[in-house]
């Protein structure tokens, strides 16, 4: 019926009687006649290919993709363009239907593939050592700040940046929820978009166990994260970095070099599509003397029986089906698919195209910023960015769904996130937007006053 | 002709595999030199775009799949990963979506997710479902932290969770995050716990009972009227770990059961491809007591539009970014509407139809350590071939050479040298019957030529690795300045 189980009768007949059973009802009689009875599905009838794929593409119909409408959105997730390349691998059946790779003697194209992926993350984040992922960028910083915990036992003050993502701020909390003896502790944000140092310096202390600021932070402010990392280290803490938009780090100074302990990313942008939000898929890396505290899989360079070069999951006894409640993480499937996405996506751009590609991304939003300052519409921070700023647009920030409506999605208003910078906007412009549609960008920013009546003000 | 160095290791400085177009802008001013990258992306490949379609093409070529192979990896659920599945979570309007686009622009995508938690709700019979969790233990994760919010907002800090010795990993260390007490339960000498069992371990320190059904072993718990209420009497809630799901679609719902919270994992029962180890997508489902708990954002419906809110005083937060794996969930419906409730139910029959077939062929060679009727899937042990010197991770190995992937071996820890088979049900008579038939050789080999078993597998690029040197010596990376390459080949 369905067309996925490929028995006849002829089959059923045979393996019932191999069985030694009379019907294939006959094989759940341990089940309760009172469950069985009350277990039929609510749903209907299944489609056929055809059907479905109709009922699907008027789902995928009604909804706006960036190719139609000009989308300045980034806040956590971002339109780059993907290589051809990058997909037609991740539709080999070969990676996309194995598994976690327990038997490495059929395994060793994820093993391989993964092993590169540990050394793109280590490379990109300037740290010696890396994971073969974990689920995203936010739920990567929540467990760097369990391994925090597990380095500096006996620490109970988490100080996260407010300018950090919301919802990687609210992920972390909820990490915490279960755990006893931690608080977290907000660091505010400057006039010019960077977080507080002094501020911070002002609470830091001996019961400090780490700090955590986002690299680009929320606003595309390109923190001094140097400075922060040597206050930190002052008082005997660890410096977390979490980078959402992972092309920064091919143009700002990395976590590693800044005096960064551990440093996560969200890899979404290099070779995965936007897809509502995920998958991604987390990178996260820190210095070599605390590997054995890491969080989730490891795969490490080995030899064969006849001596030649492998890979294969390794320092397991860190890990859940080993350690069970003493694991430093309950991670078992990660994101595999999606590292081998990111390592693609690196291997093909490369040194160079990597290094250009965030040049681009920089210069055009730069312009971008330019030209919305000149037609009045000003930069709500001064702090240096990346591909993502704020402007103060409070009337086109009002106006914001109906000219989504219209066509133009221009940036999130942050006033969701933080009441105090209501009507304010942050945009993000990269190697896909056109010059049209940053006219249309500034045609709705600079003059906001029609959309704002067809919202009905 | 078989070597494939690793990416880093090709190419040749100054080459460039994906141009990309020069910038405009050049009175732009830099970053402050003291904010610029210090390394110059030092170490990053130069290799050209057919040296990278090559190098990955012929990495894949040295996977096993379940596209390519039976992969009867048990409790894993490899059944066939619908090849449409990956064209629908292309198309533009769902892949080329940014989460924060105003809900009006997103009402195909919004409506799509309602539907799936409908989905899974009428499969599981439970009130509510959240689609945010990235995995199963990412699911088990909220599941406990749903529970000490309920055990909270009653003023009750029960401090314990009770899982059975048969259970996957990711129970105990799932509710060790979550701040429990782990207190191991026994099962009996059918492989099943029992309610007397659990009412002896259960009492008012106790929030949860994280159950598996069937259990590790692939049989149905039962006594799970009795064990439920031994929980519940006390006031403790059950947790339900699905991964086991596709044993009993239609067979029996975990609401009835008398299961309070569960999770699904849709890349096994919902055929998402599981990608190498993910991404995979761990919903979980709870009853009308759990749901003000249930994490933020919420997807709700009002005047004939879906919007996401926030608003929920009670809840546990967000557990990531944004509100699930999308490209899964799309999967993971597309599947669910293919099926119907119909063919969700025929899979599993067909399931458990499939795993008792390779158990009654295999039974009267392997040792099966617990000879209770089992459901989707089976496990033997090597206690027959000991005589031999011959152990599961042999067989294992020697599996691969008949061109089959291996079974889970080693786990559920109930079971000395374990060999776990899950077949599913997409799999024809004839290929069980091919795995069956490696497997009955095996045996034999390990009687008549036992070295040719434990020093498999012959036939694989390369032989058994030695994953000792790698745990004692850790090479977890290429390094530019020290490459290195203890097998000398490359």
């Amino acid at each position: 019926m369905s067309g996925y189980s490929p028995h006849t009768a002829r089959d059923i007949a045979a393996m019932l009687e191999a069985i030694g059973v009379g019907s294939i009802d006959d094989l759940f009689a341990d089940v309760p006649a009172r469950l069985r009875a009350r277990a039929a599905i609510a749903l209907p009838e299944g489609m056929t290919e055809p059907e479905l794929r109709r009922h699907l593409g008027a789902l995928a119909a009604r909804n706006a993709d960036a190719a139609g409408a000009a989308v300045f959105l980034g806040a956590g997730a971002y339109p780059h363009w993907v290589p051809a390349v990058v997909d037609q691998i991740l539709l080999r059946s070969e990676f996309a239907t194995a598994y976690t790779p327990y038997q490495p003697e059929v395994s060793q194209g994820t093993l391989q593939a993964t092993f590169e992926f540990q050394t793109f993350s280590a490379l990109l984040l300037g740290l010696e050592v890396a994971s073969a992922s974990l689920y995203d960028g936010a739920s990567a910083t929540a467990e760097a700040v369990l391994m925090a915990r597990r380095l500096r036992p006996g620490r109970r003050v988490v100080w996260l940046a407010r300018a950090l993502h919301p919802h990687y701020r609210a992920t972390v909390a909820t990490y915490l929820r279960g755990l006893g003896g931690v608080e977290v502790r907000e660091v505010p944000f400057g006039a010019d978009g960077r977080t507080d140092l002094g501020a911070l310096r002002a609470g830091l202390g001996g019961d400090t166990l780490c700090l955590v600021l986002g690299y680009p932070n929320v606003f595309g402010v390109v923190e001094h994260v140097a400075l922060f990392a040597d206050a930190v280290r002052a008082v005997g803490a660890l410096t977390i970095t979490a980078t959402p938009e992972a092309l920064a780090l091919a143009l700002v100074r990395s976590p590693g070099a800044s005096g960064v302990d551990i440093a996560v990313a969200e890899g979404q942008s290099f070779g995965l599509p936007l897809s509502y939000g995920g998958p991604g898929v987390g990178l996260f890396a820190t210095r070599e003397r605390f590997v054995r505290s890491m969080p989730g899989r490891l795969v490490g360079e080995t030899v064969d029986a006849r001596g030649r070069r492998g890979y294969v999951l390794t320092l397991a006894t860190r890990e859940q089906h080993i350690r069970r409640e003493r694991a430093t993480s309950n991670i078992c499937t990660n994101q595999a698919l999606c590292a081998l996405a990111v390592t693609v996506y690196l291997s093909l751009l490369g040194r160079h195209g990597l290094a250009s590609l965030a040049r681009a991304n920089y210069r055009a939003a730069h312009a971008a910023a330019a030209r919305l300052e000149a037609a009045g519409v000003p930069a709500r921070f001064a702090g240096p960015f990346f591909n993502e700023f704020v402007v103060r647009a409070p009337a086109a920030a009002r106006a914001w769904e109906a000219a989504a409506q219209a066509g133009v999605v221009a940036g999130f208003p942050l006033g969701r996130w933080y009441p105090e910078l209501e009507g304010s906007l942050v945009l993000c412009v990269t190697e896909t937007h056109t010059p049209e549609q940053v006219d249309r960008l500034i045609g709705v920013l600079a003059a906001p006053a029609p959309a704002a009546r067809a919202a009905g003000g | 002709m078989f070597d494939e160095p690793l990416i880093f290791e090709r190419g040749s400085p100054g080459r460039v595999g994906w141009p990309v177009r020069a910038a405009a802008g050049a009175g732009v001013a830099d970053l402050p030199a003291d904010l610029r990258r210090e390394d110059e992306l030092a170490g990053m490949p130069e290799v050209s775009e057919l040296e990278v379609l090559r190098h990955f093409l012929r990495l894949s070529q040295w996977n096993y799949s379940a596209a390519t192979t039976l992969y009867p990896l048990g409790s894993c659920t490899m059944k066939y990963n619908p090849v449409v599945n990956e064209e629908l979570a292309r198309l533009p309007g769902f892949a080329a979506l940014h989460p924060l686009v105003p809900e009006a622009l997103a009402q195909g995508a919004l409506e799509l997710l309602a539907a799936l938690e409908a989905g899974l709700a009428a499969v599981s019979g439970l009130d509510a479902v959240c689609l945010q969790p990235a995995a199963g233990a990412h699911g088990e994760l909220l599941g406990m932290l749903l529970v000490r919010a309920y055990h909270a907002d009653r003023g009750q800090a029960r401090r314990r969770v009770l899982i059975p010795a048969s259970a996957h990993g990711t129970n105990p260390a799932s509710a060790t995050l979550c701040g429990y007490e782990v207190t191991e339960v026994a099962v009996d000498a059918r492989g099943l716990l029992t309610a007397a069992a659990v009412a002896a371990a259960m009492d008012e320190s106790v929030a949860a009972l994280m159950i598996t059904n069937p259990n590790t072993l692939g049989l149905f718990e039962r006594e799970i009227d009795g064990i439920t209420a031994a929980v519940h009497t006390q006031g403790g809630l059950v947790y339900l770990d699905g991964a086991n799901l596709n044993a009993i679609m239609g067979i029996a719902k975990p609401a009835d059961m008398g299961v309070d919270v569960m999770q699904f994992n849709l890349h096994k029962t919902f055929s998402t491809p599981h990608g190498g180890g993910g991404p995979g997508a761990g919903p979980v489902a709870v009853r009308a007591a759990l749901a003000d708990y249930l994490p933020v954002p919420r997807l709700v419906r009002g005047d004939g539009v879906l919007k996401w809110t926030d608003d929920a005083p009670k809840s546990v937060g967000r557990l990531r970014a944004f509100s699930g794996n999308f490209g899964v969930l799309v999967r993971a419906y597309a599947y669910l509407a293919r099926l119907g409730g119909p063919g969700l139910a025929e899979a599993t029959r067909f399931a458990v139809l499939n795993a008792n077939y390779l158990r009654a062929r295999l039974s009267g060679t392997y040792h099966l350590p617990y000879d209770t009727p089992s459901l989707h899937e089976c496990v033997f042990s090597d206690g027959c071939l000991q005589d031999y010197d011959v152990h599961t991770l042999d067989v294992a190995k020697r599996l691969l050479d008949y061109g089959f992937y291996a079974p889970t071996i080693y786990f559920p820890l109930v079971v000395k040298g374990a060999l776990m088979i899950e077949p599913t049900e997409t799999e024809t008579k004839e290929t069980l019957d091919r795995f069956a038939d490696a497997m009955l050789a095996i045996a034999e080999e390990a009687r008549t030529d036992p070295a040719r078993v434990r020093e498999a597998p012959h036939s694989t690029r390369l032989a058994r690795l030695d994953e000792t040197r790698a745990a004692r010596r850790p090479v977890l990376r290429w390094w530019p300045e020290r490459p290195s390459n203890p097998g000398g080949s490359a």
